[in-house]
């Protein structure tokens, strides 16, 4: 696999760095082929309707991709490590539900709720992540099971009942509709996590560790990574930002209902994965991931401008999909068939 | 090299979740046992129009559905006052098959009525048919069955009206003149193609000659999308006059949008919502006035409805009237449908009188 972490190597310094910087470069031309193809995307709409890019326009594309690129952002950081984490949708749903039924019975700002999302979604994030790690049963289904199973407390804590904007305080609702120097909250609070996130996992060593395991978990535990810790946090992170988005759902759609990110957890893998972040673990970013969830909202914002059928939009992200992913196998046969001429070269003393 | 980890922040946003959890947790109630227990031994009284101590079960399209559970719940209330019981029962999701297991078990034990709001047409035939033999009687509400598989239906408003009425409200808001726009739900509803069929219809007629229909989207009752659709809509036509959602997830989307948007005031929103969710955005006039049937008075009529059929006085054949409470005297018209009455037009002066 095309791990990225030091190892204890007998290559020359300027081999293991040149080694570097190459699968950096690749994966960062990954990136910029995303945003090339969301720049063509952005342009060939303007061109067709300038509407697109009115001040209006603008905030549009960015308050609609919020929530998306943070839950990709979450996502990120689970997927890296070789798991997935299918239940974000349902945390969403709830901690939105959770902090609509909140803050209309108590009428706390937007400060409290916010907090009250981040804890729902951190208990969930828990659960996911304690039966992954600890329990050692395959990711896939546990978060499938959470996925039915939040639902369900959602479903019942809801009763039937929604929440709407009338009863939502002013201050909260204002968080979804108000900004800052003219941008929304919602994409500067989306920033401001994607941007933590992706210096965390380049510079820290416990994010350089998320990847280790994902290229390879039984190597990184003999290497002395505690691997299940580090899952526990992926997870946990996963969920906490579940759960915000969830405070953010409500902030901006104003009415709530039990099940209000039905489905959503698809979209997430799906921006993760078109975005670069292999699914089998190991590689991507999540600068990537948030690249990949804001062209697949820009597309429904295109289509839809455009008077393209909505349906189109799943056909498209589908194909994205496969590109994506075909694209991956491509790279990945590539840079170990370019890593292993070079460590012939320079390695071992051979 | 740099190793940290966040054990404080951690532990104080999970002490603070578990108080926070702790705080909402309290706001909830144990609501919706109550009317579990049936009455047993319906004493006839030949005397009395209806039956004492009729038990009814409502089956809605699922457990969770805001909507139906109003009309649910006005039903119960309703048998109180003709001295019969009534129950909610029904499936977490709404899949064609999840309410067959309920009529089996209702069928045993023995209700005089079943109301069903069927996720399919077809899929309920078989147990719904096997309790009419039992003796049953089978009100459909809200969502029709096939009509072999129930005695009556009972329609919130004739499909044609609510078409109608939406197109004439929205043309007498934008002066009869400019493009207007649909936000549907999903492409295949059955219920939403069928009022657009009536929308097109209306708009033939000379009266409309200056408003055009440009563009039918679909939001697929979703947040995200109804509002990217929306988006689309007023981007793609800039001198829109006027948008009809009838879905009330859609026009809710479409409200909060255009409630913070440069559009707002630009363009007039109607269709269909609830009181509740509309009630912050007629408010700010964002909206002016949209449109609903009353789901009490929905649930308080298939109540009725039912108490007559199951005392006799009733059989569902066209033609036959029944008293039902304060709302009075309905007909059953053509394939045992009958229908609550004109969609209510919810504006700024009486939304207060509403909470649903």
């Amino acid at each position: 696999m095309t791990t990225t972490v030091e190892r204890p190597s007998a290559a020359g310094q300027s081999g293991e760095r040149s080694a570097r910087s190459l699968v950096d470069a690749v994966f960062r031309a990954r990136e910029i082929t995303i945003a090339g193809a969301l720049l063509l995307l952005v342009l060939g709409t303007w061109a067709a309707n300038p509407r697109f890019l009115s001040d209006q326009g603008v905030k549009d594309l960015l308050l609609n991709a919020s929530i998306l690129v943070l839950l990709a952002v979450g996502q990120s950081a689970v997927v890296i490590t070789r798991n997935i984490d299918l239940s974000v949708g349902s945390v969403t749903g709830l901690s939105a539900f959770a902090c609509g039924q909140f803050a209309a019975d108590s009428g706390h700002g937007p400060g409290v709720v916010l907090l009250l999302g981040l804890g729902i979604g951190f208990v969930c994030g828990l659960v996911s992540g304690a039966l992954v790690s600890f329990g050692r049963v395959p990711a896939l289904v546990v978060t499938l099971g959470m996925l039915y199973v939040i639902q369900g407390v959602g479903y019942w804590w809801a009763q039937g009942e929604q929440i709407s904007a009338s009863e939502v305080p002013d201050g909260v609702l204002r968080l979804g509709s108000g900004s800052l120097l003219g941008v929304p909250y919602l994409p500067l609070l989306a920033f401001a996590v994607l941007a933590a996130t992706g210096w965390f996992l380049r510079n820290y060593r416990t994010g350089r560790e998320l990847y280790a395991i994902g290229s390879g978990p039984e190597a990184a535990r003999l290497a002395g990574v505690p691997v299940r810790r580090r899952v526990l946090g992926a997870y946990l992170f996963s969920g906490t930002v579940a759960g915000f988005a969830g405070a953010l759902w409500l902030a901006r759609f104003g009415t709530v209902v039990a099940d209000n990110a039905h489905g959503w957890e698809l979209t997430v893998v799906s921006a993760v994965v078109v975005g670069g972040v292999a699914i089998t673990g190991g590689t991507g970013t999540v600068w990537g991931a948030a690249l990949g969830a804001l062209l697949l909202t820009t597309i429904g914002s295109a289509l839809a401008v455009l008077k393209i059928d909505a349906f189109w939009q799943g056909a498209i992200t589908g194909a994205l999909l496969l590109a994506a992913i075909s694209a991956d196998r491509i790279v990945n046969l590539r840079v170990t068939r370019a890593l292993r001429k070079r460590s012939s070269r320079h390695g071992h003393g051979a | 090299m740099l190793h940290r980890r966040l054990p404080a922040v951690t532990a104080a946003v999970c002490a603070l979740a578990v108080t926070l959890a702790g705080c909402s947790g309290t706001t909830k109630d144990s609501a919706g046992q109550d009317a579990a227990a049936g009455a047993s031994g319906a004493t006839a009284d030949p005397d009395a129009p209806l039956k004492k101590g009729l038990k009814l079960a409502f089956l809605p399209k699922q457990i969770n559905n805001p909507y139906e559970k109003l009309i649910d719940e006005a039903g119960i209330e309703a048998a109180k006052e003709y001295g019969g019981t009534g129950k909610e029962v029904g499936p977490s999701d709404a899949s064609a098959s999840s309410q067959v297991s309920y009529i089996n078990t209702l069928i045993q034990q023995r209700q005089d009525a079943i109301l069903i709001a069927a996720n399919d047409p077809n899929a309920v035939c078989g147990p719904l048919k096997q309790a009419m033999k039992k003796g049953i009687k089978v009100v459909a509400y809200d969502s029709d069955t096939a009509k072999d598989c129930r005695q009556l239906f009972i329609n919130q408003a004739s499909s044609e009206e609510i078409g109608r009425s939406l197109v004439r409200n929205l043309a007498e808001q934008v002066g009869h003149r400019g493009k207007i726009a649909i936000l549907s739900a999903t492409q295949n509803a059955t219920n939403q193609n069928t009022w657009i069929r009536y929308m097109k219809d209306e708009l033939k007629k000379p009266e409309y000659r200056e408003m055009k229909l440009v563009k039918t989207v679909y939001g697929d009752d979703a947040d995200q999308k109804s509002f990217q659709q929306t988006q689309g809509l007023l981007q793609a036509y800039p001198d829109l006059k006027g948008i009809i959602a009838p879905t009330t997830v859609g026009i809710a989307a479409a409200a909060r949008y255009l409630s913070d948007s440069s559009y707002r005031g630009k363009v007039v929103l109607n269709g269909l919502g609830t009181p509740n969710q509309m009630r912050k955005y007629v408010k700010d006039g964002t909206v002016e006035q949209f449109s609903l049937w009353d789901p009490e008075q929905l649930g308080y009529l298939s109540s009725y409805a039912a108490a007559a059929l199951a005392s006799g006085r009733i059989t569902g054949a066209e033609g036959e009237t029944f008293e039902a409470g304060k709302l009075g005297e309905y007909e059953i018209g053509r394939n045992g449908e009958v229908i609550l009455g004109p969609p209510t037009v919810f504006d700024r002066k009486n939304i207060d009188d509403f909470d649903f």
